[in-house]
């Protein structure tokens, strides 16, 4: 790609809460960057260790999931497992040298429109001043 | 069953660093329930090879697949075309899968990419714990179920030994001490007399101390 490098980002979104915030923030013209791609999933906690780096290793220079708020979780313990499966694969990442913050976990409400956004654009930003990911792959072809 | 752990992401990289076709082949039986070794963990260890032979520039074609149980040779006959077609097996298998593979393909590098490391179970989610050592001689009936040889830290047969405090081994507050739960165990079933009999010296022979162990049924050899 030449030029400016524009990130890409997916994101992992539970169909309740997160996928809600994502379609209002849509529904109510707020702008956030293209460069996330969401996929939703029924419950954060069925994105497993393999999804993450298989995103990664295909070309995300950024994973993020979002789940829905502490204790919000509509199969009670979903965002809790996907919390610390995120720190499992954080750990696996430093074991390949690739930067940590590549990877991040937030919590969300169907209400947080604006909230969406803001993580949308910060995710986006910490991404963008880590570079590609250090995968020699063709970025264009995805 | 046979719990494992994987080894060190850097030492499997040591291993496997002069060889471009890698079957990764696991074990969906024991060590898939310790998350050590079935086709999850395959595939995760694969992505993660491939990603840093593609950070060092260096190509590289991994096979994954795990067979049903990697410890019997008709398990892993029906993997022959997948071991021929590549440089190295690296086996997700505890060690007895990894010296099955090394017996049926004599002339293929076998690595084993996990430290087996007990005969044990899984207390809950994400905790195992070794229960069996396997000693050939099993006295379980005499100590309520709970075995002193693998969870008594000096194995002994005529326990506590003075350093139970609270329930609790000596050699560390987290570490229940095996002995006190025997007792409370037989107290509960009504069988504390159980423990005025002395254990007399073991016979360590059937444990692995008169050479590798071997065990024949003629009534079922051919
Ligand atoms: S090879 Fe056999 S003993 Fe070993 S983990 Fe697989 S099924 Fe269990
Ligand atoms: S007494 Fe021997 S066979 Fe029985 S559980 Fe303990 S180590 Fe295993």
């Amino acid at each position: 790609m030449e030029g400016k490098f524009e990130p890409l980002v997916l994101a992992f979104c539970c169909n309740y809460c997160p996928s809600c915030s994502a379609d209002l923030a849509g529904s109510a013209k707020m702008q956030y960057p293209s460069n996330i791609r969401i996929i939703k999933v029924p419950c954060i906690g069925t994105v497993g260790t393999i999804h993450i780096l298989k995103a990664l290793e295909n070309g995300a220079d950024g994973v993020c999931l979002m789940g829905c708020l502490e204790g919000k979780c509509e199969y009670s313990s979903g965002n809790y497992r996907a919390r610390k499966r995120v720190q499992y694969v954080k750990n696996l990442l430093g074991k390949l040298s690739i930067e940590k913050e590549r990877l991040e976990i937030y919590n969300i409400s169907a209400a947080e429109a604006r909230k969406f956004c803001e993580i949308a654009r910060e995710v986006t930003e910490t991404v963008r001043s880590l570079g590609p990911i250090p995968l020699k792959i063709d970025n264009s072809k995805i | 069953m046979i719990v494992g752990q994987q080894k060190d992401f850097e030492e499997i990289k040591k291993m496997i660093s002069s060889y471009n076709r890698i079957l990764v082949l696991g074990c969906q039986t024991c060590v898939a329930v310790s998350f050590a070794g079935g086709m999850r963990e395959v595939e995760i260890l694969a992505s993660m090879i491939r990603m840093d032979r593609k950070m060092a520039g260096q190509d590289i074609e991994i096979i994954e697949d795990a067979t049903l149980r990697q410890c019997d040779f008709e398990f892993i006959d029906s993997v022959e075309n997948l071991v021929d077609d590549c440089d190295v097996v690296l086996s997700l298998a505890c060690g007895v899968g990894v010296q099955a593979l090394a017996e049926r393909y004599p002339d293929k590098v076998i690595l084993p990419g996990l430290n087996t490391s007990f005969m044990g179970l899984t207390e809950k989610m994400g905790v195992w714990s070794e229960r069996c050592a396997g000693c050939g001689n099993c006295i379980l009936d005499k100590t309520g179920g709970l075995c002193p040889i693998a969870r008594c830290s000096k194995g002994l047969l005529n326990g506590p030994c003075g350093g139970s405090m609270d329930g609790k081994c000596e050699i560390s507050s987290d570490v229940d001490c095996v002995w006190q739960l025997i007792i409370d165990r037989l107290r509960a079933l009504n069988q504390l007399e159980k423990l005025e009999e002395i254990f007399p010296i073991k016979d360590w022979d059937v444990s692995g101390h008169g050479g590798t162990r071997k065990i024949i049924r003629e009534d079922l050899t051919a």
